[in-house]
């Protein structure tokens, strides 16, 4: 098992640089889920490690050795492609028993190593078949299985997941998280679905535009974003995000609505400021539909007029109209609302994030 | 009557005449070599009879045993001949082969300066006729001392076929996911071992296809050869067609025989090659 750091690695093609000195440090059997819209560096950063992308600048480490001039095969790792990358004329056993093969193992030590991991992942009776006549799901699993064989160090996962459908997701979720939990690898994965990478991860790496955001526990990222972006990112639906400038000790919106300035930020701002304010949807409800998490004096009571809704059965999503914006709440325990609604509405302030407007930067110091 | 069953007697209609239609162009397809093997067993008077004798009237063996006859009682060196083409063409196709995959694997994977000039470069090659280049290599080939060689006719057809081999396989690996050699060298391979287990096999239908065009353009070629070969040691059997021509006769039924003998391998080739020719091999390798 081993360590991966990643130390100032930069990604150039010709001139255009495309990830910019990343640092990163993940442990020893640590799961860590880079995340990032499209064109982040994400996918860059880890074919990187795998091997397959030359490294442009900076040092990366496995194991604390230095290997950014190895080839993908003396860097003891496995990878599960997004397309899984299932080899169409080698049945389901070769494929798994392959990178053995090329280690020169003879067929009678192949063959149990092959029917263990076949085991693990229930592939068993699927052994002799062809890539072409197993279902998404089964070749995700005989992808996987390819993996396990090969007993690496790190495991690396390029968006194993968004081949297939919603259910199947869900399913292999589980089945991911189970395996980690079962060969106690390092595991980078990436992905650019949030829910994968709040489940199943130890540690988040949010990126954007080739730099790295954040770096934190799930709940961190959720809970102390520490940027912006990070916070519209992370979470779903997105985080209330909207401008607004400080006076009075009070928030005031674009068409000069008010909101109280939440506590823990009046010694942070000064008068004139101007701020983005966030607030999830959890912490914006109609009055008896919601749960506050802070003290009552923190909720700020604001009849709202409602314009949408989003009924999800367990609870509705709540559009409403505010400081010339619109913004979304949650509400448990739904009754139907019709658009038009004016209803009063709690704002949860001690959940408030305040971001610099200008670096997005959060001022929750 | 009702629209279904019009909507299915037209559909049975339809199929009728698409049949009646492919019928007809196999026909006009096969009818050549069918008349080549046929007149290959009659006579003469009969083959160049006017009206034509559509239906044979007398079926001989003659014109094959004669050919095998030796000098003198109509035959000729068809051995040799056929040594000289299969020689000729196996070598060419083979060399054809190595530089096509090379080629196409380049092509499809790397990216390189002023790659696509290149490539339209090489396919304007295949814009000249052969024939043209019949003179200027005559003399190339006078100076270099290669004319009525093996070694001469293999060159020249080594070049004719690159283009063609190169553009063929190159849309084959185009189609091989990149990521499969990528999984491979993740797997333990070097880019060598990834290239032999794991692409090789997969555009392997499109490496036969440009296999069989290659060998077939070299075995049936005329032109070029009638002009770079002088003697037995070189003539291939497009040419040896011509010793049955005369000052002021054509043996015709002579020439359908040799006609019919330089057909059979390669058909018999193209019936080997032809079960490797299965596309969608690649199926089942990415995504659903």
């Amino acid at each position: 098992m081993a360590t991966v750091s990643l130390e100032k690695l930069v990604k150039r093609y010709g001139a255009v640089e495309v990830v910019h000195g990343i640092d990163l440090e993940v442990a020893d059997r640590e799961f860590i889920a880079l995340v990032g819209p499209s064109g982040c560096g994400k996918s860059t950063t880890l074919r990187m490690i795998a091997g397959l992308e030359p490294i442009s600048g900076g040092n990366l480490k496995i194991g604390g050795k230095i290997v950014n001039d190895l080839p993908p095969r003396s860097r003891n790792l496995a990878m599960v492609f997004q397309s899984y990358a299932l080899y169409p004329h080698m049945t389901v056993r070769e494929n798994m028993g392959f990178s053995l093969k090329i280690a020169g193992q003879k067929p009678e030590e192949i063959a149990p190593q092959v029917e263990e991991a076949a085991k693990t992942l229930d592939l068993t009776h699927l052994l002799d078949r062809r890539p072409s006549q197993l279902s998404g799901g089964q070749r995700q699993r005989v992808a996987m299985g390819r993996a396990i064989v090969r007993n690496p160090e790190v495991f690396l996962f390029d968006e194993p997941l968004s081949n297939l459908d919603a259910k199947l997701r869900t399913q292999m979720r589980v089945e991911i998280k189970k395996l980690h939990a079962k060969v106690q690898s390092t595991v980078i994965y990436v992905t650019h679905d949030q829910v994968e990478a709040m489940t199943l991860a130890d540690r988040i790496v949010i990126m954007r535009d080739g730099y790295i955001e954040q770096v934190g526990t799930p709940e961190d990222v959720f809970q102390r974003p520490q940027s912006k972006f990070v916070a519209g990112f992370i979470g779903s639906p997105p985080m209330n995000l909207k401008d607004a400038e400080v006076a009075d000790g009070q928030l005031v919106f674009e068409n000069g609505d008010r909101l109280p300035l939440p506590a823990r930020f009046r010694e942070r701002v000064t008068a004139g400021q101007k701020v983005t304010f966030g607030l999830r949807p959890d912490d914006l409800y109609p009055a008896g539909h919601g749960i506050h998490s802070g003290e009552d004096a923190d909720v700020h009571d604001q009849d709202l007029r409602v314009i949408l809704t989003e009924p999800l059965g367990n609870e509705t999503l709540v559009f409403s109209d505010f400081g010339g914006a619109e913004w979304v709440g949650r509400m448990l325990n739904p009754r139907r609302l019709t658009p038009g609604d004016t209803l009063p509405f709690c704002f949860d302030l001690s959940q408030a994030h305040l971001f610099d407007r200008d670096s997005g930067r959060t001022l929750r110091g | 009557m009702n629209e279904n069953a019009k909507a299915r007697i037209n559909g049975i209609l339809l199929s009728i005449a698409h049949k009646i239609g492919l019928f007809l162009a196999m026909t006009v397809i096969c009818l050549p070599g069918l008349w080549i093997v046929l007149a290959s067993f009659r006579p003469t008077v009969e083959i160049m009879a006017k009206p034509p004798v559509w239906i044979p009237q007398d079926l001989s063996l003659d014109a094959y045993v004669a050919m095998f006859s030796g000098v003198g009682q109509g035959g000729i060196p068809v051995i040799e001949y056929f040594r000289n083409s299969l020689i000729i063409s196996v070598t060419s196709t083979a060399i054809a082969l190595a530089i096509g995959m090379a080629g196409g694997y380049a092509f499809a994977r790397f990216r390189f300066r002023a790659k696509s000039s290149i490539f339209l470069g090489l396919m304007l090659t295949r814009t000249v006729p052969g024939i043209a280049l019949s003179l200027p290599l005559f003399f190339v080939y006078s100076k270099l001392g290669i004319i009525d060689t093996h070694f001469g006719l293999i060159m020249a057809y080594v070049a004719l076929n690159v283009p063609f081999t190169i553009w063929l396989i190159d849309g084959f690996f185009r189609q091989v996911p990149k990521d499969l050699a990528e999984a491979a060298q993740i797997d333990g391979c070097t880019r060598w071992q990834a290239f032999w287990q794991v692409e090789f096999p997969l555009a392997g239908p499109g490496i036969a296809s440009a296999g069989i065009f290659a060998f077939l353009t070299s075995w049936n070629e005329f032109a070029l050869a009638s002009q770079l070969t002088r003697s037995v040691n070189s003539k291939t059997l497009p040419v040896g067609l011509l010793d049955y021509t005369a000052e002021f006769t054509i043996d015709w039924r002579g020439m359908c025989a040799l006609a019919v003998i330089m057909i059979i391998p390669a058909l018999v080739l193209t019936f080997i090659v032809q079960k490797h020719l299965v596309s969608g091999l690649t199926s089942g390798a990415v995504k659903g």
